[in-house]
């Protein structure tokens, strides 16, 4: 699936990269704790949380995910847009929860990869 | 044996915003001199939570990064409190993290399993009150 379709799945705003929507995306995995996306994470391309602090994009860099998701409505300032868009990576936000946001991606055939 | 590159950071304290830069910085670096991405994200990874953990635990530090064509050796010295037992450290879970630090997504107890899963060695010395010295490689 493409990030696009991710969007439009979760009814996301997009709030950076938009010029990078038609990016594949081949696993997702959801947490609030950086420290076990860290450990737990192999080869994902999104990062659905509702953590909002730099950390989170610095994450993603270590990590090479490209699309992050902020869940429940989570706004993040202009300093985590600005770092987002340094390392093109694509930044959204959507008002579901995390357990409905995950399941809908599931539904829509997102799977958590490798294990 | 060709020369060894060699990246020098200094950790500020309690600056957790800025927590990273140097992992971001070596990795850029990496990248740039076409090391093979796996080896890159095993390096950006081990040395993000060894970053982290200086600013956690140790009110930062130094961290010397050395790029051969063999392997990449990083050492990451504090003058933190040091390890009362490692191998309580080194248990999956095990965190001495306060809340605050969790709030901010971190402390989860997997730094150190984590720091060690992804590299070829990892080497702990440490002294209560003096500080902690990590050095970690990664075989290219």
């Amino acid at each position: 699936m493409t990030a696009r379709e991710v969007q439009e799945v979760l009814k996301c705003r997009v709030l950076t990269g938009e010029e990078f929507l038609d990016q594949e995306v081949k696993s997702a995995c959801g947490s609030d704790m950086m420290s076990d996306v860290l450990a737990y994470s192999k080869d994902h391309s999104v990062l659905l949380t509702g953590l909002c602090n730099p950390q989170v994009i610095r994450t993603a860099e270590m990590l090479d995910i490209v699309c992050i998701i902020f869940v429940r409505g989570k706004k993040p300032d202009q300093t985590i847009l600005d770092m987002a868009k340094e390392r093109d990576l694509i930044v959204m936000a959507t008002g579901h929860r995390m357990f409905s946001a995950c399941g809908l991606l599931y539904q829509a055939g997102l799977r958590g990869g490798a294990i | 044996m060709a020369e060894a590159i060699v990246l020098k950071y200094e950790i500020s304290p309690d600056d957790f915003t800025r927590a990273g830069e140097a992992s971001s910085d070596v990795k850029g670096k990496l990248k740039q001199m076409g090391v093979s991405p796996a080896a890159v994200r095993k390096v950006a990874i081990a040395m993000y939570e060894g970053e982290i953990n200086m600013v956690i635990h140790a009110k930062g530090g130094e961290i010397t990064v050395e790029i051969t064509p063999e392997r990449i050796r990083m050492i990451l010295a504090d003058v933190g409190p040091g390890i009362p037992d490692i191998d309580l450290a080194m248990k999956a879970g095990y965190s001495t993290a306060p809340d605050e630090v969790r709030n901010l997504g971190f402390g989860a107890g997997m730094g150190l399993p984590n720091m060690k899963k992804y590299t070829d060695t990892m080497e702990i010395e440490t002294e209560l009150g003096v500080g902690t010295t990590i050095t970690m490689t990664v075989n290219l």
